[in-house]
């Protein structure tokens, strides 16, 4: 090359990246916050509540002695039961969620390439979105066999308008301009879904990921309580027992663990999400 | 759509192009122009007089309802108003995107990326994202991109019009090396009146909406141009000549 007419180093400065520093910020608010929930516990169990209502809600102290320090006693008391029974559901939460995945995104492609396609089906999804799912336990029962296909259907029921409103925004992202270059270029269809549109998509996609996520946890044990059968049962039906029964460390402790189900599966999609898109995507502060 | 050019040497004509759009706007109105090899033609004019819709007619993004284009638009290098950069490629991967597209072997479509790189003097940047470049270098990414696929006709459609007076200078210079190191046609579209005249060899005035070619301005100045032609006298009467024909065209 003729190095004579090739241009010298521009003069402009690159932007710097940010660095991902360690900030005292960021710990001492969550640490804060939780010091005052114990302290509001604290306070519900042994002030506010009345004598004689006051195993509704054990003292934090008596969840850790009464749940979380016993490994088994009786049929379904202890650790272990609630593990099990979390194990089931989550497995359940994340089948469910893998097939949201697949269908949802796949329903977003085609309703992205067809703007009537999109029209027709919008309004059912929104509908699907809002409708009390859990009504319709019966017509579930009837239509359907085996309580972990109707567990799953509630899970996909659920947790899917996340999946397909994010990544339908996401496909339709890109840039006229950017739309346009590929243009010019006689990119097919498929090229452009594939080297334009799936990549511009990627953010919202995993927005909308961590809400499904988050949802398919909720489907999971809100499932267990209408669709249950012998042997190892969901989360949600141990909660169901524990409530009947009035048993408050085993039912706060199944709680516990539930959320804890949720918040690490959110946390694990933010991890994915800043792993697969960090470099590039400016990643909302916080997450 | 795609008529060889009348004359042997004409890259890209315009012969008597108007276009309506749908809605019934008429954006232009019988506009004739050709540009030949070694060419670099500028078109300035009041916003909204459809400047930017010949780039369109010529590289196929609309198509005119009057009038023929001749143009090989297998052989169209376009830069757009912004950058058009994929955020989530690198800048070697960016300029690789329209060789990429056009099916090119990898090995050869990095070795043509990392020649255009080095043509734009982006050098050493070829792993950044394009969130961590400046405007000026993101033009600069954008405009290798285009050169990858040697274009024979060039067409810019404002691309400096958001960087800073300085920035845009250096481009402008930048831009002129590769013109007469590639020896491209050029159709540059800009607002600015110093900026055309110091790039081109031929300034076109058009009138606003419906767009008509009403001034016609051969710019004498030879190649390789210095900035501190924008201070000579020449300069500015040609400047101030297109200037009123520019303010004529508002009326």
């Amino acid at each position: 090359m003729n190095t004579a007419n090739t241009i010298t180093n521009p003069v402009e400065e690159v932007i710097p990246d940010k660095t991902d520093r360690f900030s005292f910020v960021d710990y001492i608010g969550p640490i804060i916050v939780f010091v005052a929930f114990i302290a509001v516990w604290y306070l519900l169990s042994s002030v506010v509540l009345p004598e004689q209502k006051r195993f509704l809600l054990p003292t934090p102290h008596k969840v850790l002695t009464d749940g979380f320090f016993v490994w088994h006693s009786g049929e379904r008391r202890g650790l272990q039961p609630i593990l099990l029974s979390l194990w089931d559901s989550a497995k359940i939460a994340l089948i469910g969620l893998s097939i949201t995945i697949v269908v949802g995104m796949s329903l977003a492609v085609l309703m992205s390439s067809s703007r009537w396609l999109e029209r027709a089906t919008w309004p059912y999804l929104v509908a699907v979105q809002s409708a009390p799912v859990l009504a319709l336990t019966p017509l579930i029962r009837a239509l359907i066999d085996g309580t972990r296909t109707q567990r799953l259907l509630v899970v996909v029921l659920i947790a899917m308008f996340p999946i397909v409103s994010n990544t339908l925004f996401g496909l339709l992202s890109a840039d006229k301009s950017q739309h346009e270059l590929f243009t010019l270029q006689g990119a097919s269809k498929w090229t452009r879904l594939v080297k334009l549109q799936f990549p511009a998509a990627l953010p919202n996609i995993f927005v909308g990921l961590r809400i499904s996520a988050g949802l398919a946890v909720i489907g999971a044990v809100v499932g267990d309580f209408y669709f249950r059968q012998g042997g190892v049962v969901g989360i949600g039906a141990q909660i169901d027992v524990y409530r009947n029964r009035l048993w408050g460390a085993e039912l706060i402790t199944a709680i516990i663990l539930a959320s804890t189900l949720g918040l690490v599966v959110f946390l694990f999609f933010g991890w994915v999400s800043r792993r697969a898109i960090g470099k590039w995507h400016i990643t909302n502060r916080g997450h | 759509m795609s008529d060889a050019p009348a004359s042997s040497s004409a890259l890209l004509s315009f012969n008597n192009v108007s276009m309506t759009f749908d809605e019934g706007t008429k954006a232009l109105d019988n506009v004739s122009f050709s540009i030949n090899a070694g060419e670099f033609v500028t078109v300035v004019g009041p916003s909204g007089c459809g400047k930017s819709t010949l780039l369109r007619i010529a590289s196929n993004l609309e198509a005119n309802t009057g009038g023929t284009c001749a143009i090989d638009r297998n052989s169209i290098g376009y830069v757009f108003q912004d950058a058009t950069l994929m955020p989530w490629r690198t800048v070697a991967r960016n300029v690789e995107l329209i060789a990429e597209l056009h099916k090119l072997p990898k090995s050869e479509r990095q070795r043509l990326a990392a020649e255009a790189i080095e043509l734009v003097g982006l050098n050493g940047f070829e792993e950044k994202y394009p969130r961590q470049l400046s405007g000026g270098m993101r033009m600069r990414a954008s405009l290798a991109r285009s050169l990858v696929m040697k274009p024979k006709v060039f067409l810019f459609d404002e691309p400096f019009g958001a960087l800073d007076e300085i920035t845009r200078e250096r481009l402008n210079d930048e831009l002129l090396r590769l013109f007469q190191h590639e020896g491209f046609a050029g159709l540059f579209i800009t607002h600015s009146i110093t900026e055309a005249v110091y790039m081109s060899t031929k300034v076109l005035v058009m009138s606003a909406r419906p767009g008509k070619i009403i001034a016609s301005f051969d710019v004498p100045f030879a190649y390789p141009r210095n900035h501190d032609l924008r201070y000579e006298p020449e300069f500015g009467e040609l400047c101030g000549k297109i200037s009123h024909a520019l303010r004529g065209a508002h009326e």
